[in-house]
């Protein structure tokens, strides 16, 4: 099933007070069920966007999205979000986070054993059941994100969006929790669309790789296909040069093709 | 409500904490700083206002005597302690003669009729106080029952916080003593029943409160939900919450401190206004009292007054320290730094 998942001409412009801003055009993706796929690019080029979009917190100008030849056009657990900051709620301790997203998706379908069970699960999949009665001001950055990343996962989403996920963490955390996400995508094989502008983190992890033109108007610039085998081990592929070379066609897309309009 | 009940003692006595910890010999002069912080620069200030008052106040001669000095006004405090212990006793008196007159009727005939009387004494200062707190409350928990809902159904609507806020602007300022009248009237005219279970006075100053402290209330639990963080509103989009639960789980605990801002700020409105509408309406509590004094214009009045200027500030701040003990256990940010 290569049409799991279908951008088809998706363009989005924003009114701004000097007339509309066009932040995406024609962009068009195919995603097949399983694949993991990354968008990376520079600040701006509306990344973000292409994921709101298809998490349905945003609606496309033109164009739409299609899943499971269903068109997306409001927010649901279908397309579970993990978001940059983690987004937890401050009130809760981290089996209540994921339980709130539990209880609203399986109203009905499970009872409280079944739900606990299945809260207890997600929590250990990230490796956070040691720490289940915290709440978030007691974890660290990482561990929110996992407790994040559990919930998205305990909505068993069709779709898994992450955006940036690990953008703001420290470099060692960061690659625990590529790891984590690694295991946990080869277990559950889910189909994930992650946003990150870390190179690496792209090549390790990524079945495609989406790269895209700066804004306005950004679009898909090139789509490279990352064939290494899985299960993949940072320390290996260091010295790999498949790997090395997909790493530098990324940084020769984003450095050399598409100069950061900023830094310029 | 053990942990209230920590939390208040904390709250009342922590000052001695300091005293404590010098006693133990721990950080002498880090514990000295403490203690001047917390102890004795405010001991220095009441002193130096109580020393300015004792001296300035026998300049200032009214047609009612001299300004009483502190000396004085801790003698009216006195007596109106005696006053109530007095009328205390009248009243126990008046119910045992009630009772023994009863009691005698039945014993010669069983079938007799026997009345029971409520005493009507003159209500006591500390009887006034107690009916002030009650009035304030009733009308502050008026106010809270309307502001709060509709603070958060203008949080979350644009269309209705730009409905209702030209309202809300021209409400706000406007002084209990206008309201008041407009307040009577209408009181007058509805409240009509033979066996009436409120006093009109209480009603009148009850829903006068309730009028001038609606506002702060309001204005900040809208913008407490107002601000919800996007990305929590996010959460509640992507779970598909319903209204009610995004309300409830969401809106309500991020706003939670935003509302006790607004109802810690409503509530000192309240209680200020209580006093003016209490001389107006007669209801009566510590506002009728200051009324009467101010009216009786004997030798003791001024004394007596400035009682019940301490007394409406000390229970003012006292119950704004037992709002601030509720906010710190409802809210779920026991680190936030509450004042």
């Amino acid at each position: 099933m290569s049409n799991y998942l279908e951008l088809s001409q998706v363009s989005i412009e924003f009114p701004t007070p000097n007339g509309p801003f066009k932040a995406l055009d024609k962009v068009s993706l195919k995603i097949s069920e399983g694949e993991f796929v990354s968008l990376i690019g520079h600040s701006g080029c509306g990344k973000s966007t292409v994921l709101n979009i298809i998490a349905g917190l945003h609606q496309a100008t033109e164009g739409g999205v299609i899943l499971k030849g269903k068109e997306v056009n409001e927010p649901g657990p279908d397309r579970a979000v993990v978001f940059q900051n983690h987004s937890l709620l401050p009130w809760l301790s981290a089996y209540q986070n994921v339980e709130l997203a539990v209880n609203q998706v399986f109203k009905g379908k499970k009872n409280k054993q079944e739900s606990k069970e299945w809260i207890e699960h997600n929590l250990r999949l990230v490796h956070m059941q040691h720490a289940k009665d915290k709440r978030p001001d007691e974890i660290s950055g990482g561990m929110k994100q996992r407790v994040g990343i559990a919930r998205a996962l305990a909505m068993e989403p069709e779709v898994l969006l992450m955006d940036e996920p690990f953008g703001a963490l420290d470099a060692l955390t960061r690659a625990h929790l590529q790891d984590s996400l690694m295991e946990i995508h080869s277990d559950l094989n889910n189909t994930v669309i992650m946003i990150t502008h870390d190179v690496d983190e792209a090549v390790l992890l990524s079945d495609r790789i989406v790269m895209m033109t700066n804004g306005p108007a950004a679009s898909i610039g090139e789509i490279l296909n990352v064939n290494l085998a899985h299960p993949r081990n940072r320390l290996e592929l260091a010295d790999n040069a498949d790997y090395n070379h997909y790493r530098a066609e990324v940084l020769r897309f984003l450095h050399q093709r598409q100069r950061n309009p900023k830094a310029a | 409500m053990t942990e209230l009940a920590l939390r208040s003692i904390r709250s009342i006595f922590g000052w001695s904490l300091p005293f404590y910890k010098l006693a133990k010999g721990d950080a002498v002069s880090e514990q000295l700083k403490l203690i001047t912080k917390t102890f004795l620069l405010p001991v220095l200030g009441v002193t130096v206002f109580l020393l300015l008052w004792a001296g300035l106040a026998p300049k200032v001669v009214t047609s009612l005597g001299a300004v009483p000095g502190p000396a004085q006004v801790w003698q009216q405090f006195q007596n109106l302690v005696d006053e109530h212990q007095i009328e205390r006793e009248k009243e126990a008196a008046f119910y045992e003669r009630q009772e023994r007159r009863n009691a005698k009727k039945l014993e010669n005939n069983a079938n007799a009729e026997i009345k029971v009387r409520s005493y009507t004494g003159r209500a006591t200062f500390f009887d006034q106080i107690v009916t002030s707190i009650v009035t304030v409350l009733c009308g502050f928990l008026l106010a809270t029952i309307i502001a709060v809902p509709l603070g958060i159904v203008s949080g979350l609507s644009n269309s209705i916080y730009n409905a209702i806020n030209p309202l809300v602007q021209i409400f706000k300022p406007v002084s209990p003593l206008a309201w008041l009248p407009i307040v009577t009237m209408i009181v007058s005219a509805m409240y009509v029943s033979d066996d009436p279970m409120f006093q009109k006075s209480f009603l009148n100053s009850m829903l006068t409160v309730t009028l001038c402290c609606l506002w702060p209330a309001l204005i900040n639990t809208a913008v407490g939900v107002a601000n919800v963080d996007k990305d929590l509103l996010n959460v509640s989009k992507v779970l598909r919450l319903g209204y009610f639960t995004h309300i409830y789980k969401i809106v309500l605990p991020y706003s939670i401190p935003m509302i006790f801002t607004g109802l810690r700020l409503s509530f000192g409105i309240a209680w200020m206004v209580l006093i003016a509408a209490e001389m107006l309406a007669q209801n009566p509590g510590l506002g009728k009292f200051v009324w009467d004094e101010f009216q009786n214009g004997s030798s003791n009045s001024l004394g007596r007054i400035l009682v019940a200027v301490f007394a409406i500030g000390l229970i003012g701040f006292l119950l704004d320290r037992l709002m601030l003990a509720m906010q710190k256990w409802i809210s779920w940010d026991k680190s936030a730094e509450l004042r």
